[in-house]
């Protein structure tokens, strides 16, 4: 230690600073990168259970190294690079399609104390880093340079330009009930039982909002991006091995990172449901556990919706409820049952 | 001071260098990506101003609205890139001298206030930009806020406008009919009698 204090002189403060920070950052990275590999697990487990089947249970108990056994598979695969792509962004895709799903997760509290980067503006910097994940799918779209990957790139941009909006009016209703952009502050707003938590008084907002979570992430029953059935496997059907690995950590990640959002800003976060049992993370990752649940739950019951109807949904029905929604919100405030929407 | 300072050359070094590809590239997606780079880098810039609501927002808008939708309408466009680069030694001298006139103007307007930086405030550490930002806009400037959201209003809808119109080949389909439509309405049952599969011919005939 003291070498090191020597060797960087005044600069050793700052040093200290950016090593502390790298440490904070690997202990974000490393559960959220197991919880991803167990959200596969799970995700086999859960569909096989709803189809009567048993899932993967061959490596290990109760298939418990599946994730493991598939990541090695995975990185050992060669990975292919088709002859008239566009070479540098073909591999730019995936780096842009993970970077920001892993960014996002600088702001996001696990605790009243427990936060990478306390920002006022939280909830912005979060929908500016879920803005800029389409880039991935699209750059890996339009440089794979196939047919298919291109429809799918087109079909993810449109989706999630259109969700997007509706997504970020829902949480104008949340910013308008916390008065405050900072995710700590959001939560610490829905304090004393799970009846002061914003998914009662902002309901319609918290059903749209956890829908365009779906289609964000391009979740069944919104994956036209991947439709198999149409076109073979969307926006990375040239990509094999890691590549191929990386939308998947990515589509994962977040998925994660939108239901901590909807837990945060909806669910209450880390506070407990009732105020005589202690606040703790735990309650935090069971309300992420439910809603990953949904996920899961979705996609083992719901058949693909066709493209049109989409759009319909995002434009035609989602921003309307939206929009009409923020309006009673800032009239209720002005009258004497304002305290409900606080 | 040094670390800010090696941050702001090295986004400043990516932002002129993406500024110079986007007009110097060949592909117009790979324009239009190193545009989205320049956004990405001035966004930076004004982080490092301490303008943290005007750097998100011009990610959450340009980044990832207005470039989306920019690359989406570049990628299906299959332009000719030699027809576009013909007129460019002719229209240069004209063209550099707007660009010469621009930046003259700019400096004029900007540098009495910008090019003393000893003159900055330096913000307590709990100053949100983005809370101070909105009390002045929905105070001090309100009606010129509206006034500006009403002109984008106005622009949008006659965007719309301009491009509706009922095609009469239109196969859209009306989502509220197809709800209430009854099997009786597609499915006809026909009762008839069972059908009994007649012995095959003999194969003798063909034979011959």
């Amino acid at each position: 230690m003291q070498f090191f204090a020597e060797l960087f002189g005044s600069y050793w403060a700052d040093v200290q600073l950016v090593v502390w920070t790298l440490i904070k950052i690997v202990a974000i990275v490393l559960p959220l990168m197991i919880g991803v590999a167990y959200l596969t697990l799970a995700e086999r487990k859960v569909i096989g259970f709803m189809q009567v089947r048993i899932g993967p249970n061959r490596v290990g108990y109760f298939g418990l190294l599946q994730p493991l056994a598939d990541g090695l598979k995975l990185l050992f695969k060669e990975i292919i690079l088709p002859t008239a792509s566009n070479k540098a962004l073909f591999f730019i895709g995936p780096v842009l399609a993970i970077a920001p799903a892993f960014a996002a997760w600088a702001v996001i509290p696990f605790d009243a104390t427990l936060v990478l980067a306390n920002v006022d503006a939280g909830l912005l910097y979060i929908l500016a880093m879920t803005s800029v994940a389409v880039y991935g799918v699209i750059i890996a779209g339009w440089a794979s340079n196939s047919k298919y990957a291109f429809l799918g790139a087109l079909r993810s941009a449109a989706q999630i330009v259109s969700y997007e909006i509706a997504m970020g009016f829902t949480l104008v209703g949340v910013l308008m009930c916390a008065n405050s952009l900072n995710l700590g502050n959001i939560v610490m707003g829905q304090e004393g039982g799970f009846w002061h938590w914003y998914f009662l008084p902002l309901f319609p907002l918290f059903v749209v909002y956890f829908i365009s979570a779906v289609a964000e992430t391009n979740r069944a029953p919104f994956d036209v991006a991947e439709g198999e059935s149409e076109i073979v496997a969307g926006f990375h059907v040239e990509y094999s091995g890691m590549a191929f690995a990386v939308f998947f950590l990515a589509e994962y990640a977040n998925m994660m990172l939108v239901s901590m959002l909807a837990a945060l800003m909806f669910l209450g976060g880390w506070l407990s449901p009732v105020p005589f049992l202690p606040d703790s993370i735990l309650w935090l990752l069971a309300k992420v556990a439910f809603l990953l649940f949904l996920f899961l739950w979705f996609r083992a019951t719901f058949p693909r919706y066709r493209y049109d109807q989409i759009m319909r949904l995002g434009w035609k029905v989602f921003i309307p409820i939206t929009l009409v929604w923020i309006v009673v919100v800032g009239a209720m405030m002005q009258t004497q049952w304002a305290y409900l929407f606080h | 001071m040094l670390f800010t300072d090696i941050v702001f050359y090295v986004l400043s070094a990516i932002l002129l260098f993406s500024g110079i590809r986007v007009i110097t590239t060949r592909n117009p997606v790979h324009a239009a990506l190193f545009l989205v780079l320049a956004f990405f880098t001035a966004a930076g810039i004004w982080l490092l101003l301490e303008a943290e609501f005007l750097a998100i927002a011009l990610i959450l808008v340009y980044v990832g609205a207005v470039m989306v939708l920019f690359l989406f309408v570049v990628m299906m466009l299959d332009i000719n890139l030699d027809k576009l680069r013909e007129g460019f030694w002719e229209y240069l001298p004209m063209a550099g001298l707007i660009g010469i006139l621009m930046v003259v103007e700019m400096t004029m307007v900007l540098a009495e206030k910008n090019l003393h930086p000893s003159e900055a405030v330096e913000l307590p550490a709990n100053y949100s930009n983005t809370a101070a930002l909105g009390k002045v806009l929905y105070t001090d400037y309100l009606l010129p806020f509206e006034l500006a959201a009403v002109v984008l209003l106005v622009a949008m809808i006659a965007a719309i406008v301009l491009t509706l119109r009922e095609r009469k080949d239109n196969k859209s389909m009306n989502p509220a009919e197809q709800v209430k439509v009854k099997r009786n309405d597609r499915l006809r049952i026909v009762s008839m009698p069972a059908e009994v599969e007649e012995a095959p011919a003999a194969p003798t005939e063909e034979k011959k």
